[in-house]
């Protein structure tokens, strides 16, 4: 009776406890709100240079640039489809989100198809489109002051694949002097920097699904803090080949049919290639150039999971995501759309629901979160920076990119998902999660103009 | 198929890190201590072993033809696609 009485007394207390230290941490964010939230003209006022979208690129399953890929998520079309490449008959999985009938030629000469990989073709391309769209030509000090940070996971996996088949299976013993600078992780954003003359900071990033996250939110960071003018980021991925699909296959988490994420009759993955390639600019810069300002980055998060090498954590996400909306200074009520990181993986997407449930309390039954993984599947590396394209697309035309392929609502999935139809709606506020296997997560923040 | 039973009963044993003779028939791949990608693995050690195809989804393990819910079921399972194969 006593032990059961202090008990109670004990959870009445820390109870208390708890409230306290809410309330204490309203009243600190409330007035980091006054002190930082304050913007003078391009300004934080604690000296932050705000960010701003001048230029956006991709090709994916859904089409080659911008306005065909917005066109399909409106339309909620599906670019998954039968696998086309060598061997696809020894695969057990044989659906992707592949960029139908690529033809190399019709982009590039000779000399560079020798030094491009896949993912690195599909960055240029991709970038083309941004820097085209932004209107900007690095000269001079500006060529300085700018860099390239992207996203891949596998890099030049085609390049690999094709090379090993090579020596292993044919028995040759010579390769082309070019395999190495080709598959390296990094050659796409290297090739960036020499098309454009970017010569400030550029690396590559690589943590898996989050990649083009962690490369967009580096990148932003980069601006915001003053270290660069202008940043070309996203991520690039292409890994639909024999030996990139048969690896995902022995995880046995990969669908056969469809990529149905937050349906009760999900039952896994679909990869897709491609990439998407942004133009992240300094507001000041922006405005004084009289640029398009697509969206403007507010925030950015990034957590470690510290757990599991293949399971997400709910809290992990959940940090990821109240980090980036205080980086942001947004309240959760603020957020009116989240394009989820969604794989249609029974583990993913109901740890993804619980992980907004709790970061966005009564908020989560009025925001809308779709993954339109459904419709251009997981570019993996490069998913986060076509996936930033819907939430553009969410703000600036207040259109919501849906979650195709929805069959049955899960108790375990229970926000509104968008199921297989856009829909209209005014957001002021967006998130783009990125969970990667290995408990690293990245989410950003972007605002509406 | 005696023979089949105790190669698989030493796989899972050598996946939980367990004695082959703790291993009962009605007991769980969650009562032996194997994890949703223990049991990826364990498959895997199945196939090359006997070399078979196993249709299992980790996605959703209550729903394939394979039937993963006990020792005795995955085994029963395994006897099956070896007699088929033969």
């Amino acid at each position: 009776m006593n032990a059961k009485k202090s008990k109670t007394e004990k959870d009445a207390k820390s109870e208390r406890k708890t409230e306290k230290v809410k309330g204490k941490m309203k009243s600190a964010t409330s007035r980091a709100r006054n002190m930082l939230g304050r913007v003078i003209m391009g300004r934080h006022a604690n000296g932050m240079h705000r960010v701003a979208i001048t230029g956006m690129g991709t090709i994916n399953a859904l089409g080659r640039d911008v306005p065909s890929t917005f066109e399909a998520m409106r339309e909620g079309r599906c670019g998954i489809g039968p696998l086309d490449f060598r061997d696809v008959d020894r695969l057990a999985v044989r659906i992707g989100g592949q960029v139908r009938d690529w033809d190399a030629e019709a982009y590039f000469n000779r000399q560079q198809i020798v030094l491009y990989d896949k993912f690195t073709q599909f960055t240029l391309l991709a970038a083309r489109e941004a820097v085209e769209q932004s209107g900007l030509t690095f000269d001079g000090e500006l060529g300085l002051r700018s860099g390239v940070i992207l996203g891949t996971a596998a890099g030049g996996m085609n390049t690999w694949d094709e090379n090993y088949r090579t020596v292993y299976e044919e028995g040759k013993n010579r390769v082309h002097p070019f395999v190495v600078p080709k598959l390296m992780n990094n050659a796409a954003a290297s090739h960036l920097s020499m098309e454009y003359g970017l010569m400030g900071p550029s690396f590559t990033v690589a943590t898996a699904c989050a990649s083009s996250n962690h490369a967009m939110g580096m990148a932003f960071n980069m601006v915001r803090s003053g270290a660069a003018t202008a940043m070309l980021t996203g991520g690039s991925e292409a890994m639909l080949c024999f030996g990139g699909v048969k690896a995902w296959e022995g995880l046995r988490v990969m669908s056969k049919d469809a990529c149905r994420p937050f349906s009760a009759t999900r039952n896994g993955m679909v990869q897709g290639e491609g990439a998407g390639v942004f133009v992240f600019e300094d507001w000041e810069h922006a405005v004084a150039r009289g640029a398009d300002i697509l969206a403007e980055v507010v925030g950015f998060s990034m957590s470690a999971d510290a757990q599991d090498i293949v399971m997400p954590s709910a809290i992990g996400a959940e940090r990821a995501i109240t980090g980036a909306m205080l980086d942001a200074q947004l309240r959760p009520e603020e957020i009116g759309y989240i394009n989820a990181h969604g794989t249609g993986t029974a583990a993913n997407d109901k740890t993804e629901c619980a992980a907004v449930a709790h970061a966005f309390g009564p908020h989560a039954d009025r925001l809308m979160m779709s993954s339109t993984k459904s419709m251009h599947g997981h570019l993996i590396g490069g998913t986060g920076a076509v996936e930033l394209l819907a939430c553009i697309m969410a703000l600036r035309d207040g259109i919501i990119a849906p979650t195709i392929g929805y069959e049955e609502p899960d108790p375990e999935c229970a926000l509104d998902v968008v199921p297989n139809f856009a829909r209209e709606a005014r957001v002021e506020a967006v998130l783009s999660n990125a969970f990667a296997f290995g408990g690293l997560n990245a989410v950003i923040a972007l605002r509406r103009v | 198929m005696t023979d089949v039973r105790d190669r698989i009963i030493q796989i899972i044993a050598d996946q939980a890190m367990l004695d082959p003779a703790e291993l009962k028939p009605d007991m769980s791949p969650q009562d032996i201590g194997i994890d949703s990608m223990g049991l990826v693995e364990s498959i895997f050690a199945i196939e090359e072993e006997f070399d078979i195809s196993v249709p299992f989804n980790a996605n959703e393990p209550e729903s394939s033809d394979f039937d993963v819910s006990t020792l005795g079921s995955i085994i029963n399972a395994v006897e099956k696609l070896v007699a088929e194969k033969a």
